[in-house]
């Protein structure tokens, strides 16, 4: 096939559809993946992501489970010590809890507590963050609590072409993936082929999605998920002011690729983290941490980080202040130009 | 890489279609527990079975009595011990193929010893090593499960995931009283139920969970009648009456093995010595109760129903009791040992390649490592 004719292959796809399909062809390709939650089968999942799965493999493929997150997770524990390869789909972000237990207690550690005998190829899915007007336990954002356990891959794609392919790649690994989904950018599109899905880089690895042109004052954004379009917005925006932003789309939290971090970082001598979720106790302090151990000789100024604020996900009628826009990150961006007035302040 | 063994030659075949049952009352256990020793029902008993079992059970109480003085001396961090509760472990491993799968609980280490595990790999998780000291896929035996309740859900999703595989495999569960309260426990029955998987549960109740008794616990006419909600067949024998727990827990296994579903088994048992070496019991319960239960030693029973049928004579307790000390001596020895670890160990198997993170501090502590070493030379 020439490459005119992949080019024309190429239409509009949203995320929901890429997350879909890589469900079904890791569904088609190994007859080891099983697919459990609520709602999962008949409905396709409240975000539609598994339809079509129970018609196509059967119930006992696409699995409509009781209520019950621990029952879902733990059950996949025994499934995967069979040797089959669960995908369990968590229905919302805060109702994942009651199964941290199983994913904290057993999930993480299996393998390192049978010293390799039982691996835990389980894909947990969970649909996360806000910005979709939900009520109360439908926006969290909760990487932190993921990331802080060790054993855990803890991933979230931000692009049509990486929901496809991370999801690939984390149903295909042998070890436990909690798969964060940004539900916000669900609908998202972009031109993508279904039959000829584009190869995105491997879990583990950050990828700068907007390199600083070398123009004005340059500032690495490192940011992931749903920011991730936020933080695009903001690049373009800051042109405008004369700054030249580089924005790093991480994609996978655990592993943490500081390789590519720290080389964006040294080229542009400032850096921001941009998460929506609560700023204390989260990602954005181990990044900034990250950054300032192994690039310090190379900071202008302080790492800095905008992030929600510490507060329970507000309701959706205020949720918009809550969430970090494409101005709070240009007010971050001009914080940052360190030799004006942020000194003078400090000194106080 | 999958980690199914035959990735080719798998085919999930679907479960049959299951109807609820609408009349409860084949769920329901009797009001007694079940009992066959010393009553006319065992005279159908099969002699070989009988001392089969009274062997396991004087090995059993040496094990625990070992692995109780093994904490005495340092070589063991903790010992739950499951003296008086002996019938019911090594009933729990008898009734399994060797195709099946065991769950135990951190007080079931000796099913998992009567299951075919080497007494001292049993320990490693209570001698503190390692988490755990045996491939469980080699013995069909799960790590034990130190998080109450937990490994539920695990033998249930186990036991799905063998029968969609086409085996006829089934997985025995094991829980103390105390552990039926938790969340787990009602989201495994109620899954097993709903996926009429073929899992067993073995509820030991012992009478308490470290110092709650039973009745601070539940407010059930048993922990057996619990069951019937979930629309599984719930099952109340003596606990003590190892050919009674047998033969219920070997009705629940064929049961689950010819698609059945499950069955919940309450066990009523008690627990002879402390929690743990390290509990005092005599804070939370009373002398007489004890002296009660050591009148229905587990033992005791099943010597006296041998003795009354002349199935076994002074040599044949002598023989066990001598190859109870021969187990004995060698797990002392194997305890003796001074355990060498490796302490670069700690990185392998977080995941199946250890992430940028982990390399960097497995250098900082081989680092260390070497200083050290090189400080024990000068
Ligand atoms: C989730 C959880 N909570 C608390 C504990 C601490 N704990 C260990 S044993 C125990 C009592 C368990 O009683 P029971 O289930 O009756 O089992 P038994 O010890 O009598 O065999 C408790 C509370 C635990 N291991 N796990």
């Amino acid at each position: 096939m020439t490459t005119a004719a992949v080019e024309t292959a190429r239409k509009p796809a949203t995320m929901a559809q890429a997350l879909g399909r890589a469900l079904r062809d890791a569904m088609a390709e190994d007859p080891a993946v099983h697919v459990l939650g609520e709602d999962v089968g008949t409905l396709g999942g409240v975000f539609r992501i598994t339809d079509g799965l129970a018609k196509e493999f059967g119930d006992h493929r696409c699995t409509d489970t009781p209520l019950a997150e621990a029952g879902i997770l733990g059950t996949a524990v025994g499934m995967a010590m069979y040797g089959l390869r669960p995908v369990v789909e968590m229905q919302f972000d805060a109702f994942a809890y009651p199964a941290f237990e199983q994913l904290i207690s057993h999930v993480s550690r299996m393998r390192n507590r049978t010293r390799g005998a039982l691996p835990m190829p389980i894909t947990v899915r969970v649909p996360y963050g806000g910005g979709i007007g939900g009520v109360e336990h439908h926006s969290d954002s909760s990487e932190a609590y993921y990331m802080a356990t060790p054993g855990l891959h803890v991933v979230t794609p931000a692009t049509v072409a990486d929901a496809y392919g991370m999801l690939r790649e984390a149903i295909a690994s042998d070890d436990p993936v909690v798969f964060l989904e940004p539900k916000r950018l669900y609908w998202s599109k972009a031109d993508w082929s279904a039959d000829r899905p584009e190869p995105v880089a491997p879990i583990g690895r950050a990828v700068v999605r907007r390199p600083a042109t070398g123009q004005g004052s340059p500032v690495s954004l490192i940011t992931y998920g749903p920011s991730l379009p936020v933080c695009m917005e903001a690049a373009e925006a800051a042109r405008a002011e004369g700054w030249d932003l580089e924005v790093v789309d991480l994609r996978s939290l655990v592993p943490f690729d500081d390789e590519t971090v720290c080389a964006s970082v040294r080229r542009t001598g400032r850096a921001l983290v941009v998460h929506e979720s609560p700023g204390f106790g989260g990602p954005g302090g181990e990044i900034a941490a990250r950054i300032t151990e192994r690039c310090f000789h190379h900071l202008e100024a302080p790492v800095l980080r905008v992030a929600g604020f510490d507060i329970p996900y507000p309701p959706p009628m205020v949720e918009r202040h809550h969430l970090p826009g494409v101005d709070r990150v240009l007010d971050a961006v001009a914080r940052l130009q360190w030799e004006s007035e942020w000194t003078e302040g400090s000194a106080d | 890489m999958t980690v199914l063994e035959q990735p080719g030659a798998y085919r999930p075949t679907p479960p049959p279609a299951w109807r609820p049952r609408l009349d409860p009352a084949p769920l329901l256990p009797d009001p007694e527990p079940v009992r066959l020793l010393g009553t006319p029902a065992a005279a159908d008993l099969d002699p070989g079975l009988l001392t089969r079992l009274y062997r396991e059970l004087v090995r059993g109480r040496r094990y625990n009595a070992q692995a109780t003085a093994l904490t005495k001396q340092g070589r063991l961090a903790v010992y739950p011990s499951s003296t008086g509760q002996e019938a019911c472990q090594v009933a729990a491993a008898m009734v399994l193929e060797e195709r099946d799968w065991l769950f135990p609980s951190y007080r079931d280490t000796l099913a998992a010893v009567v299951r075919g595990l080497d007494p001292a790999q049993a320990l490693t998780l209570l001698r503190g090593d390692w988490h755990n000291g045996y491939d469980p896929r080699e013995y069909r035996v799960a790590p034990l499960c130190t998080p109450l309740a937990t490994q539920l859900p695990h033998a249930v999703g186990l036991a799905h995931a063998a029968r969609l595989k086409g085996d006829d495999v089934v997985a025995l569960a094991m829980v103390g009283d105390g552990g039926t309260s938790e969340g787990d426990f009602h989201e495994a029955l109620n899954f097993a139920a709903v996926w009429q998987a073929p899992v067993v549960f073995l509820v030991q109740n012992n009478g308490f969970a470290i110092s709650v008794p039973l009745a601070k616990q539940t407010a059930a006419p048993s922990l057996a009648h619990k069951a019937v909600g979930y629309g599984m067949p719930g099952r109340l024998v003596d606990g003590n009456d190892a050919a009674a727990v047998h033969q219920v827990l070997g009705e629940a296994v064929r049961r689950a093995r010819e698609g059945g579903g499950p069955t919940l088994v309450e066990a009523v048992t008690y627990r002879l010595d402390a929690h743990t070496n390290a509990d005092d019991a005599t804070r939370y319960r009373a002398e007489e109760e004890l002296t009660a239960w050591r009148a229905h030693d587990p033992i005791d029973l099943m010597e006296a129903e041998l003795k009354g049928r002349d199935l076994i004579d002074e040599d044949g307790m002598a023989a066990a009791r001598e190859a109870a000390e021969d187990m004995a001596r060698a797990l002392r020895d194997r305890m003796n040992d001074d355990p060498v670890l490796e302490p670069m160990e700690l990185f392998e198997h977080v995941y199946a390649e250890k992430t940028g993170q982990l390399r960097e501090q497995a250098a900082q502590l081989r680092a260390e490592l070497d200083a050290e070493s090189q400080e024990g030379e000068r």
